[in-house]
């Protein structure tokens, strides 16, 4: 579901490409600790170039492994939840954006004014969210493999509903055709719950398939692995806790931090359009008419209609620091935005024609 | 993805397209797939004249019309939804042989699909007038962080040979009889998946030692220094310089 | 026999021990000098250690007991930069040692790393292609090469550091006759301390005069190639066997 050019209007695909980069700044950091931890002593150099760099070949020929489903129809896997799991959030965020950044440029597949929205869905998004819900599942269950691939199933599920979602609530806000959001929500969020079914069992069972050979590759499954110790001449020496640790202390500054990030990108988003003109270019055809607009009001009127675009950032920005970025918090909180943005924007092409024919 | 081998996309040649140094290639074809975007739909012939334009840089490149228009095909998924729009938009209803549809629902329409196969075709000639390796050193030079351009270059490198280690994990399963049919064989290609993970992860570990014992301390030695003169600049603006005004003429008529 | 060679040594190990983070301890104090210019193979079964060895010379492991030290220069975390100039290793796959996209860019990577810019690095990959006949390829992703050709732009990107010692993991491995052979008569070209691990034995006997068996951990004996492959007794102690219908005896 690579986004092409044209389909989210320019302002709002800057923003994207605004919040994508933000979050590709943040893995960049987050991914030299992910991929630091080394039995190897002296090494200390810089490891994220290879390891992410092959992660992301990973993924690109995973892509293109088919999964037949019946009758000559096949299904692929999209990969964020598995590189979430597998490599670590901040990987995994960096792998599917280098990943989308060739396919756009190299196979045109997503446009490249796109990229950002591209990047924001499929890659922030889905490893966001799968890697929160996966890690939250891991802490819920008991230590065992078995939790680890139940735990895979579920977040892989999530994600790619949520990344439809996602892609709602940026089509809601900068889709350059008004298609009614209810409807858009009700098919993407249905076709990709389909989807998602298959990207869950397949993400578990390769989850599944790594945890039995290699549970210590396994960037999710970390806290499973015992201390080691070193044998030098005989005596027992304790070794270096090799990052085993300090993932368990860190992970729940990470959910924060995460959920931070994501907070103030979409708050981001919000007051990009706020401040933003964007009716000057989408001009909406003259026939297009008043009337719909105003029905469409109309049938806005739920209690979300009434929240300033201002409120909800605020609201958005605690939902996540609470850390509670689940797919029901995404959508509500955005179709809560895509309300209020509606309803600035059909105020002021209303109130222009009223000028004009006076 | 469809397109298959990475090395497919170029095609050898020495036009004055290929000539050009990839970041100024970069740029206009961002800043022309930009003001593209920005144009009103309703200004119909701008995007004719859009057209026309990739015609000619085509042409000037020397990439025959069958080998780009096989290349767009890249957007059928996203042809299908636009097809679905004149369905499904409430509005204005107009009848076409017998069939309803809404007039926002035909301009959306024709906004994605015009928008979405002018960017589809800049990009295409981006991919088949660049060498991999001087859009990533364009990439470099328009100053993506180092740290991904590298990611993205050991992408490019090892895409081909974990490609071909799938390939042979998927000859040595059909040699034993194996032939995945449905979704009960999942498990199978599954154990197959897990497996190219875990030799695509060894072998990054293993490229990282090799890195590090030839002297890698975090940052790639800058070996070539691609600059581009001035003149060579005012030939890549040229495309979205003349997109922009036809833009501007769309707004303004 | 190195007591003379001590001074200028290319490579000194010295009661070297290394265990694993898991607990598998591979090496249990290792002694080995290598004098300069010498073309020494190291020879041993599957596991005995070789690899973790290999390893150490240029400090990608450490942390163990025992020390050592490259023309001098003692393998320690101050020098490792000067310490990974001078130890050029070939690792056994050569696709993971060629990273960069041409052949030209992966053979100046080390030297460039190191500092070097311009018509001098230049020089230094033409003149590392050319010793190894590949001067050619330049401009060629390094995965449209042959197998064989790999192997040899490996090589060349290891020499053009100008090492004090070329140490190579099994440079016959998957090679065609022909191409085993060009290699030879490359390795044989070069002016460089050459440590050789292998299990080619036909090979070690035709390059390197002397070799070592590394065998549980430690070196089980140390002497000239054809001697050792002749004692029968040492080979089978040591799970080492020769090609069949192949005698050292008649080829020495």
């Amino acid at each position: 579901m690579h986004v092409p050019d044209g389909f989210i209007n320019a302002p709002v695909s800057v923003a994207a490409g605004v919040t994508a980069a933000g979050a590709v700044a943040v893995s960049l950091r987050g991914a030299r600790r992910e991929l630091g931890g080394s039995a190897v002593a002296l090494v200390g150099a810089e490891r994220t170039a290879p390891l992410a760099g092959l992660v992301a070949a990973f993924i690109f020929a995973v892509q293109m492994l088919n999964f037949p489903v019946a009758a000559g129809t096949s299904g692929h896997l999209l990969g964020g939840a598995l590189a979430a799991i597998l490599v670590g959030p901040y990987t995994g965020v960096l792998c599917i954006a280098v990943v989308l950044l060739m396919q756009g440029i190299l196979f045109a597949d997503g446009g490249l004014t796109a990229l950002g929205v591209n990047i924001t869905v499929m890659g922030v998004v889905t490893v966001v969210v799968a890697y929160a819900l996966f890690r939250g599942l891991v802490k819920v269950l008991p230590r065992t493999r078995r939790s680890i691939t139940v735990a895979s199933f579920v977040a892989a599920l999530a994600s790619v509903p949520a990344a439809a979602g996602a892609f709602t609530l940026i089509y809601a806000i900068g889709g350059t055709t008004n298609v009614p959001v209810g409807k858009v929500l009700t098919a993407m969020v249905g076709v990709h719950v389909l989807i998602g079914i298959g990207e869950a069992v397949i993400t578990m069972l390769t989850v599944g398939a790594v945890v039995a050979v290699r549970p210590d590759l396994v960037y999710g499954a970390r806290g499973l692995t015992t201390p080691l110790k070193l044998r030098v001449g005989g005596e027992l020496v304790d070794a270096e806790p090799a990052a085993t640790a300090p993932v368990a202390a860190r992970s729940p500054k990470k959910l924060w931090a995460t959920g931070l990030v994501t907070a103030l990108a979409l708050a981001g988003v919000a007051s990009f359009y706020a401040s933003a003109s964007p009716d000057g270019l989408e001009k909406v055809a003259a026939d297009q008419g008043i009337d719909r607009h105003v029905a469409e009001h109309a049938a806005a009127g739920s209690p979300l209609a009434d929240y300033g675009v201002k409120d909800v950032s605020d609201a958005r920005i605690s939902g996540g620091l609470a850390g509670v970025i689940g797919v029901g918090a995404t959508v509500v909180a955005g179709s809560g935005v895509f309300y209020a943005v509606r309803r600035r924007r059909t105020d002021e092409p209303a109130s222009a024609p009223v000028r004009e024919t006076v | 993805m469809a397109s298959g081998h990475t090395h497919k996309l170029y095609r050898h040649g020495h036009s004055p397209v290929h000539a050009l140094p990839a970041h100024c290639k970069l740029v206009a074809v961002f800043c022309f797939v930009l003001v593209v975007v920005s144009t009103p739909r309703e200004a119909a012939w701008a995007f004719g004249l859009y057209a026309a334009l990739l015609a000619a840089v085509a042409a000037v490149a020397r990439i025959p019309a069958g080998f780009l228009l096989r290349r767009l095909l890249i957007e059928i998924p996203f042809v299908a939804f636009a097809l679905l729009m004149p369905f499904v938009v409430p509005g204005e209803q107009v009848s076409v042989l017998g069939i309803s549809m809404s007039v926002p629902g035909l301009w959306g329409a024709w906004n994605i699909l015009a928008k979405g196969t002018l960017g589809v075709a800049a990009s295409v000639i981006l991919a088949s007038t660049t060498e991999l390796r001087s859009l990533l050193l364009g990439l470099q030079r328009l100053k993506l962080p180092p740290m991904l351009v590298q990611i993205a270059s050991f992408m490019i490198r090892y895409g081909d040979v974990i490609t071909d280690e799938m390939r042979r994990m998927s000859i040595a399963r059909r040699s034993r009889g194996f032939e995945a049919r449905g979704v009960r064989h999942w498990g199978v290609l599954a154990k197959s998946a897990g497996a190219l993970f875990i030799r695509s992860y060894e072998r990054g570990e293993r490229v990282h030692l090799a890195m590090v014992s030839r002297g890698y301390e975090g940052t790639m030695p800058v070996i070539d220094q691609v600059t581009a003169s001035r003149a060579q600049w005012s030939y890549a603006v040229a495309l979205p310089l003349t997109a922009l005004a036809v833009c501007l003429l769309g707004w303004t008529l | 026999m190195t007591a003379s060679l001590e001074m200028t040594a290319s490579l000194e190990v010295r009661g070297l021990a290394y265990a694993y983070p898991d607990g598998h301890q591979a090496l249990f104090g290792v002694d080995l000098t290598v004098g300069r210019g010498e073309r020494v193979a190291l020879l041993g079964p599957n596991g005995a250690g070789k690899t973790t060895l290999v390893l150490h010379l240029n400090g990608i492991l450490a942390g163990g007991v025992g020390s050592v030290s490259v023309a001098g220069l003692p393998v320690a975390k101050a020098n490792l930069a000067e310490i990974r100039r001078r130890v050029g290793i070939v690792f056994q796959d050569p696709d993971d040692q060629l990273f960069m996209p041409t052949v030209r860019e992966d053979v100046a990577f080390g030297p460039a790393s190191s500092g070097l810019r311009g018509a001098e690095l230049e020089a230094r990959v033409v003149s590392a292609l050319t010793q190894v006949g590949m001067a050619e390829y330049a401009d060629r992703p390094p995965h449209h090469l042959s197998f064989g050709q790999r192997r040899r732009v490996a090589v060349a990107t290891v020499l053009a550091m100008e090492p004090e010692i070329l140490v190579l993991d099994e440079p016959s491995s998957n090679l065609d006759p022909a191409s085993r052979r060009e290699l030879a008569d490359i390795l044989r070209s070069l002016d460089v301390t050459v440590l050789m691990v292998t299990h080619d034995l036909p090979y070690a006997l035709e390059l390197c005069p002397r070799a070592v068996v590394l065998s549980e951990g430690v070196i089980a004996a140390d002497g000239l190639t054809r001697e050792l492959l002749a004692d029968d007794d040492l080979m089978r102690a040591h799970r080492l066997e020769l090609p069949f219908g192949f005698n050292p005896r008649a080829v020495a």
